[in-house]
Protein backbone atom coordinates (compact mmCIF):
# COMPACT_ATOMS: atom_id res chain seq x y z
CA UNK A 1 0.00 0.00 0.00
CA UNK A 2 1.27 3.43 -0.83
CA UNK A 3 0.09 6.98 -0.42
CA UNK A 4 -0.17 9.17 -3.48
CA UNK A 5 -0.37 12.91 -3.23
CA UNK A 6 -3.10 14.35 -5.45
CA UNK A 7 -3.63 17.98 -4.35
CA UNK A 8 -6.36 18.82 -6.80
CA UNK A 9 -9.44 20.99 -6.45
CA UNK A 10 -12.52 18.77 -6.42
CA UNK A 11 -14.27 21.15 -8.80
CA UNK A 12 -11.23 21.66 -11.04
CA UNK A 13 -13.10 20.36 -14.09
CA UNK A 14 -16.10 22.63 -13.47
CA UNK A 15 -13.76 25.59 -12.98
CA UNK A 16 -11.99 24.85 -16.28
CA UNK A 17 -15.26 24.82 -18.19
CA UNK A 18 -16.39 27.98 -16.35
CA UNK A 19 -13.18 29.70 -17.44
CA UNK A 20 -13.86 28.70 -21.05
CA UNK A 21 -17.44 30.01 -20.77
CA UNK A 22 -16.13 33.27 -19.34
CA UNK A 23 -13.67 33.54 -22.22
CA UNK A 24 -16.32 32.86 -24.87
CA UNK A 25 -18.66 35.47 -23.37
CA UNK A 26 -15.86 38.01 -22.96
CA UNK A 27 -14.82 37.64 -26.59
CA UNK A 28 -18.30 38.83 -27.49
CA UNK A 29 -18.31 41.54 -24.83
CA UNK A 30 -21.25 39.97 -22.99
CA UNK A 31 -21.57 40.59 -19.26
CA UNK A 32 -22.97 37.58 -17.40
CA UNK A 33 -24.71 37.42 -14.04
CA UNK A 34 -25.66 34.38 -12.00
CA UNK A 35 -28.87 35.03 -10.03
CA UNK A 36 -29.27 32.86 -6.95
CA UNK A 37 -31.81 32.72 -4.11
CA UNK A 38 -34.11 30.45 -2.16
CA UNK A 39 -37.17 29.38 -4.15
CA UNK A 40 -39.63 32.24 -4.43
CA UNK A 41 -37.40 35.14 -3.34
CA UNK A 42 -38.18 36.86 -6.63
CA UNK A 43 -35.45 36.11 -9.19
CA UNK A 44 -37.84 35.79 -12.13
CA UNK A 45 -39.87 38.79 -10.94
CA UNK A 46 -36.69 40.85 -10.75
CA UNK A 47 -35.77 39.92 -14.33
CA UNK A 48 -39.29 40.83 -15.47
CA UNK A 49 -39.21 44.15 -13.59
CA UNK A 50 -35.76 45.06 -14.90
CA UNK A 51 -36.68 44.50 -18.52
CA UNK A 52 -38.15 47.96 -19.17
CA UNK A 53 -35.20 49.74 -17.55
CA UNK A 54 -32.63 47.66 -19.40
CA UNK A 55 -34.40 48.31 -22.70
CA UNK A 56 -34.48 52.04 -21.90
CA UNK A 57 -30.70 51.88 -21.66
CA UNK A 58 -30.43 49.87 -24.90
CA UNK A 59 -29.07 46.84 -23.09
CA UNK A 60 -30.12 43.88 -25.20
CA UNK A 61 -30.05 40.80 -23.04
CA UNK A 62 -30.98 37.13 -22.95
CA UNK A 63 -31.95 34.88 -20.08
CA UNK A 64 -31.01 31.29 -19.30
CA UNK A 65 -33.44 29.76 -16.83
CA UNK A 66 -32.38 26.87 -14.63
CA UNK A 67 -35.06 24.80 -12.96
CA UNK A 68 -35.54 21.27 -11.74
CA UNK A 69 -38.29 20.85 -14.32
CA UNK A 70 -40.81 22.79 -16.41
CA UNK A 71 -40.35 25.94 -18.48
CA UNK A 72 -42.62 28.31 -16.55
CA UNK A 73 -39.95 30.91 -15.84
CA UNK A 74 -38.70 31.01 -19.45
CA UNK A 75 -42.30 31.55 -20.59
CA UNK A 76 -42.75 34.39 -18.09
CA UNK A 77 -39.62 36.13 -19.33
CA UNK A 78 -40.45 35.59 -23.02
CA UNK A 79 -43.75 37.41 -22.50
CA UNK A 80 -41.68 40.57 -22.07
CA UNK A 81 -40.04 40.07 -25.45
CA UNK A 82 -36.80 38.79 -23.94
CA UNK A 83 -35.23 35.65 -25.44
CA UNK A 84 -35.14 32.93 -22.81
CA UNK A 85 -33.80 29.39 -22.80
CA UNK A 86 -34.97 26.89 -20.22
CA UNK A 87 -32.48 24.36 -18.86
CA UNK A 88 -33.90 21.60 -16.71
CA UNK A 89 -31.47 20.05 -14.28
CA UNK A 90 -33.58 17.02 -13.37
CA UNK A 91 -32.40 16.05 -9.91
CA UNK A 92 -29.44 18.40 -9.70
CA UNK A 93 -30.17 21.30 -7.38
CA UNK A 94 -27.85 23.76 -9.13
CA UNK A 95 -26.57 24.73 -12.55
CA UNK A 96 -22.98 23.88 -13.36
CA UNK A 97 -20.51 25.18 -15.92
CA UNK A 98 -21.14 22.22 -18.20
CA UNK A 99 -24.87 22.98 -18.49
CA UNK A 100 -24.06 26.61 -19.30
CA UNK A 101 -21.47 25.49 -21.86
CA UNK A 102 -24.29 23.67 -23.66
CA UNK A 103 -26.47 26.78 -23.65
CA UNK A 104 -23.75 29.04 -25.09
CA UNK A 105 -24.45 28.30 -28.79
CA UNK A 106 -28.01 29.52 -28.17
CA UNK A 107 -26.76 32.59 -26.28
CA UNK A 108 -24.14 33.53 -28.86
CA UNK A 109 -26.48 33.27 -31.82
CA UNK A 110 -28.13 36.50 -30.60
CA UNK A 111 -26.38 39.42 -32.27
CA UNK A 112 -25.46 42.50 -30.26
CA UNK A 113 -26.12 40.93 -26.88
CA UNK A 114 -24.67 42.94 -24.00
CA UNK A 115 -25.94 40.99 -21.02
CA UNK A 116 -26.68 37.39 -20.11
CA UNK A 117 -28.78 36.75 -17.03
CA UNK A 118 -28.63 33.21 -15.70
CA UNK A 119 -31.35 32.36 -13.20
CA UNK A 120 -30.01 29.52 -11.10
CA UNK A 121 -32.14 26.83 -9.47
CA UNK A 122 -33.85 28.13 -6.32
CA UNK A 123 -31.41 27.00 -3.66
CA UNK A 124 -29.23 28.92 -1.23
CA UNK A 125 -26.64 26.23 -0.69
CA UNK A 126 -25.50 24.30 -3.71
CA UNK A 127 -24.98 27.02 -6.35
CA UNK A 128 -22.35 28.63 -4.11
CA UNK A 129 -19.67 26.13 -5.13
CA UNK A 130 -20.33 26.13 -8.87
CA UNK A 131 -18.68 28.82 -10.96
CA UNK A 132 -20.63 29.10 -14.22
CA UNK A 133 -18.32 31.59 -15.91
CA UNK A 134 -20.33 34.62 -14.80
CA UNK A 135 -18.88 38.06 -14.12
CA UNK A 136 -20.88 38.44 -10.95
CA UNK A 137 -23.02 36.34 -8.70
CA UNK A 138 -26.10 38.11 -7.39
CA UNK A 139 -27.99 36.80 -4.39
CA UNK A 140 -31.63 37.74 -3.96
CA UNK A 141 -33.16 37.44 -0.51
CA UNK A 142 -36.66 38.59 0.37
CA UNK A 143 -38.14 40.18 3.45
CA UNK A 144 -40.38 37.11 3.69
CA UNK A 145 -37.29 35.19 4.83
CA UNK A 146 -35.21 35.66 7.98
CA UNK A 147 -32.81 38.58 8.32
CA UNK A 148 -30.29 36.09 9.73
CA UNK A 149 -30.13 34.25 6.40
CA UNK A 150 -26.60 35.48 5.62
CA UNK A 151 -25.33 33.88 8.83
CA UNK A 152 -27.17 30.63 8.14
CA UNK A 153 -26.08 30.35 4.51
CA UNK A 154 -22.76 32.20 4.51
CA UNK A 155 -21.23 30.41 1.50
CA UNK A 156 -23.61 31.95 -1.01
CA UNK A 157 -23.26 35.45 0.45
CA UNK A 158 -19.49 35.10 0.53
CA UNK A 159 -19.44 34.01 -3.11
CA UNK A 160 -21.66 36.89 -4.29
CA UNK A 161 -20.72 40.36 -5.45
CA UNK A 162 -24.20 41.82 -5.15
CA UNK A 163 -27.18 41.32 -2.84
CA UNK A 164 -30.73 42.39 -3.65
CA UNK A 165 -33.11 42.56 -0.71
CA UNK A 166 -36.45 42.09 -2.45
CA UNK A 167 -40.08 42.44 -1.36
CA UNK A 168 -39.40 45.58 0.66
CA UNK A 169 -43.14 46.29 0.27
CA UNK A 170 -43.77 43.38 2.65
CA UNK A 171 -41.25 44.49 5.28
CA UNK A 172 -43.83 46.37 7.41
CA UNK A 173 -45.83 43.15 7.77
CA UNK A 174 -42.94 40.90 8.79
CA UNK A 175 -40.35 41.01 11.55
CA UNK A 176 -37.62 41.23 8.92
CA UNK A 177 -35.22 44.01 9.89
CA UNK A 178 -33.60 45.38 6.72
CA UNK A 179 -30.87 47.15 8.67
CA UNK A 180 -29.98 43.93 10.46
CA UNK A 181 -30.06 41.94 7.21
CA UNK A 182 -27.59 44.38 5.67
CA UNK A 183 -25.39 44.17 8.74
CA UNK A 184 -25.38 40.36 8.70
CA UNK A 185 -24.67 40.24 4.97
CA UNK A 186 -21.73 42.64 5.33
CA UNK A 187 -20.34 40.59 8.21
CA UNK A 188 -20.15 37.57 5.95
CA UNK A 189 -18.95 39.58 2.95
CA UNK A 190 -17.69 43.12 3.57
CA UNK A 191 -17.40 43.75 -0.18
CA UNK A 192 -21.06 43.06 -0.96
CA UNK A 193 -22.92 45.74 -2.92
CA UNK A 194 -26.46 45.85 -1.54
CA UNK A 195 -29.69 47.00 -3.18
CA UNK A 196 -33.22 47.13 -1.80
CA UNK A 197 -36.08 46.52 -4.20
CA UNK A 198 -39.73 45.68 -4.54
CA UNK A 199 -40.82 44.01 -7.74
CA UNK A 200 -44.40 44.66 -6.61
CA UNK A 201 -44.14 48.47 -6.38
CA UNK A 202 -41.09 48.84 -8.62
CA UNK A 203 -39.16 50.63 -5.87
CA UNK A 204 -35.42 50.30 -6.26
CA UNK A 205 -35.59 48.17 -9.40
CA UNK A 206 -34.46 51.02 -11.63
CA UNK A 207 -31.35 51.64 -9.50
CA UNK A 208 -30.43 47.95 -9.58
CA UNK A 209 -31.03 47.74 -13.33
CA UNK A 210 -28.91 50.86 -13.87
CA UNK A 211 -26.07 49.30 -11.91
CA UNK A 212 -26.16 46.12 -14.00
CA UNK A 213 -26.49 48.17 -17.21
CA UNK A 214 -23.38 50.13 -16.28
CA UNK A 215 -21.38 46.96 -15.68
CA UNK A 216 -22.52 45.59 -19.06
CA UNK A 217 -21.68 48.83 -20.87
CA UNK A 218 -18.26 48.96 -19.23
CA UNK A 219 -17.49 45.41 -20.27
CA UNK A 220 -18.59 46.10 -23.83
CA UNK A 221 -16.46 49.25 -24.05
CA UNK A 222 -13.42 47.32 -22.82
CA UNK A 223 -13.93 44.87 -25.66
CA UNK A 224 -14.17 47.65 -28.24
CA UNK A 225 -10.94 49.37 -27.23
CA UNK B 1 -28.16 18.57 -1.91
CA UNK B 2 -25.07 18.78 -4.08
CA UNK B 3 -22.84 16.51 -2.00
CA UNK B 4 -23.75 13.76 -4.49
CA UNK B 5 -22.43 15.80 -7.43
CA UNK B 6 -19.35 16.62 -5.35
CA UNK B 7 -18.91 12.89 -4.68
CA UNK B 8 -19.10 12.16 -8.41
CA UNK B 9 -16.43 14.78 -9.10
CA UNK B 10 -14.23 13.28 -6.38
CA UNK B 11 -14.55 9.73 -7.75
CA UNK B 12 -13.84 10.94 -11.27
CA UNK B 13 -10.53 12.45 -10.16
CA UNK B 14 -9.63 9.50 -7.95
CA UNK B 15 -10.49 7.00 -10.71
CA UNK B 16 -8.20 8.84 -13.11
CA UNK B 17 -5.40 9.02 -10.52
CA UNK B 18 -5.73 5.34 -9.64
CA UNK B 19 -5.46 4.33 -13.29
CA UNK B 20 -2.45 6.58 -13.77
CA UNK B 21 -0.78 5.00 -10.73
CA UNK B 22 -1.77 1.39 -11.44
CA UNK B 23 -3.80 1.24 -8.27
CA UNK B 24 -6.64 -1.30 -8.20
CA UNK B 25 -8.20 -0.81 -4.82
CA UNK B 26 -8.66 2.29 -2.73
CA UNK B 27 -8.12 2.12 1.03
CA UNK B 28 -8.15 5.72 2.12
CA UNK B 29 -8.96 9.08 0.65
CA UNK B 30 -8.15 12.39 2.32
CA UNK B 31 -9.98 15.63 1.55
CA UNK B 32 -9.67 19.21 2.72
CA UNK B 33 -12.97 21.04 3.25
CA UNK B 34 -13.16 24.68 4.35
CA UNK B 35 -15.68 26.00 6.85
CA UNK B 36 -17.01 28.58 4.38
CA UNK B 37 -17.87 26.06 1.69
CA UNK B 38 -21.42 24.88 1.22
CA UNK B 39 -20.33 21.32 2.03
CA UNK B 40 -21.67 19.47 5.02
CA UNK B 41 -18.97 16.91 5.92
CA UNK B 42 -21.48 14.44 7.37
CA UNK B 43 -23.66 14.60 4.25
CA UNK B 44 -20.60 14.19 2.05
CA UNK B 45 -19.54 11.14 4.05
CA UNK B 46 -22.99 9.63 3.65
CA UNK B 47 -22.99 10.20 -0.12
CA UNK B 48 -19.46 8.89 -0.47
CA UNK B 49 -20.22 5.66 1.41
CA UNK B 50 -23.34 5.11 -0.70
CA UNK B 51 -21.60 5.85 -3.99
CA UNK B 52 -18.60 3.54 -3.55
CA UNK B 53 -20.60 0.35 -2.84
CA UNK B 54 -19.79 -2.29 -5.43
CA UNK B 55 -17.22 -0.14 -7.21
CA UNK B 56 -13.42 -0.19 -7.36
CA UNK B 57 -13.53 2.30 -4.45
CA UNK B 58 -15.58 0.01 -2.18
CA UNK B 59 -14.39 -0.08 1.42
CA UNK B 60 -12.32 3.10 1.21
CA UNK B 61 -12.16 5.24 4.34
CA UNK B 62 -12.91 8.90 3.85
CA UNK B 63 -10.86 11.34 5.91
CA UNK B 64 -12.09 14.93 5.90
CA UNK B 65 -9.71 17.60 7.19
CA UNK B 66 -11.92 20.52 8.11
CA UNK B 67 -10.30 23.93 7.73
CA UNK B 68 -11.69 26.75 9.88
CA UNK B 69 -12.41 30.23 8.54
CA UNK B 70 -9.08 31.88 9.24
CA UNK B 71 -8.06 35.52 9.34
CA UNK B 72 -4.82 37.47 9.35
CA UNK B 73 -4.57 40.93 10.85
CA UNK B 74 -3.08 43.64 8.65
CA UNK B 75 -2.11 45.70 11.69
CA UNK B 76 -0.36 43.19 13.94
CA UNK B 77 0.07 40.28 11.49
CA UNK B 78 -1.61 37.91 13.98
CA UNK B 79 -3.42 34.84 12.66
CA UNK B 80 -6.66 33.60 14.20
CA UNK B 81 -9.93 31.82 13.67
CA UNK B 82 -12.85 34.03 12.67
CA UNK B 83 -15.85 33.02 14.75
CA UNK B 84 -19.43 34.14 14.11
CA UNK B 85 -18.09 36.47 11.40
CA UNK B 86 -16.86 38.99 13.97
CA UNK B 87 -14.07 39.97 11.51
CA UNK B 88 -12.02 41.36 14.32
CA UNK B 89 -8.45 40.62 15.43
CA UNK B 90 -8.57 39.06 18.92
CA UNK B 91 -5.12 40.47 19.76
CA UNK B 92 -5.33 44.14 18.77
CA UNK B 93 -9.03 44.60 17.96
CA UNK B 94 -8.42 45.78 14.41
CA UNK B 95 -11.07 45.02 11.81
CA UNK B 96 -8.50 45.44 9.05
CA UNK B 97 -8.17 41.74 8.37
CA UNK B 98 -7.80 39.37 5.45
CA UNK B 99 -9.45 35.99 5.18
CA UNK B 100 -6.77 33.40 4.62
CA UNK B 101 -8.59 30.08 4.81
CA UNK B 102 -12.03 28.48 4.79
CA UNK B 103 -12.91 28.07 1.11
CA UNK B 104 -10.87 24.91 0.47
CA UNK B 105 -12.44 22.00 -1.38
CA UNK B 106 -9.56 19.74 -2.37
CA UNK B 107 -8.46 16.15 -2.64
CA UNK B 108 -5.20 15.86 -0.74
CA UNK B 109 -4.12 12.24 -1.20
CA UNK B 110 -5.12 8.63 -1.61
CA UNK B 111 -3.86 5.29 -0.38
CA UNK B 112 -4.42 1.87 -1.90
CA UNK B 113 -2.91 -1.16 -3.61
N1 LIG C 1 -45.11 41.31 -2.37
C1 LIG C 1 -44.16 41.01 -3.24
N2 LIG C 1 -44.18 39.83 -3.89
C2 LIG C 1 -43.19 39.56 -4.75
C3 LIG C 1 -42.14 40.47 -5.02
N3 LIG C 1 -41.30 39.90 -5.91
C4 LIG C 1 -41.82 38.71 -6.22
N4 LIG C 1 -42.95 38.49 -5.53
C5 LIG C 1 -43.81 37.28 -5.57
O1 LIG C 1 -43.08 36.19 -5.04
C6 LIG C 1 -43.41 34.98 -5.72
C7 LIG C 1 -42.16 34.29 -6.24
O2 LIG C 1 -41.53 35.12 -7.19
P1 LIG C 1 -40.60 34.55 -8.35
O3 LIG C 1 -40.13 35.70 -9.14
O4 LIG C 1 -41.28 33.45 -9.07
O5 LIG C 1 -39.41 33.94 -7.46
P2 LIG C 1 -38.18 33.00 -7.91
O6 LIG C 1 -38.55 31.61 -7.53
O7 LIG C 1 -37.01 33.48 -7.10
O8 LIG C 1 -37.98 33.17 -9.37
C8 LIG C 1 -44.36 35.38 -6.83
O9 LIG C 1 -45.66 35.12 -6.39
C9 LIG C 1 -44.13 36.86 -6.99
O10 LIG C 1 -45.28 37.55 -7.46
C10 LIG C 1 -42.14 41.72 -4.31
O11 LIG C 1 -41.26 42.56 -4.44
N5 LIG C 1 -43.17 41.93 -3.42
MG1 LIG D 1 -37.86 31.73 -10.90
ZN1 LIG E 1 -4.28 42.55 15.12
Amino acid sequence: MHEILIEEKILARNNEIAAANRQALSERGIYAVNLVSSPGAGKTSLIESMTRHLKDQSISFAVVEGDLEGDFDAKRVEKHGVPALQITTGRACHLDAHLIEHSLPWVLKHEGLKLLIIENVGNMVCPAEYDLGEDSMITVMSTAEGDDKPLKYPAIFAASEVLVINKTDLAPYTDFDIRKARENALKVNPYLKIFEASCRTGDGVKEFAAYIAKLAITKRSLKNT
Amino acid sequence: MHEMSITRSILEIVGRQMAANNMNSLKKLTLRVGELTAIEPEVLRFCFDAAIKGTQFDGAALIIEEVPLGGRCRECAGEFRITAFDNCCPKCGSTNIDRVSGDELDIISMEGD
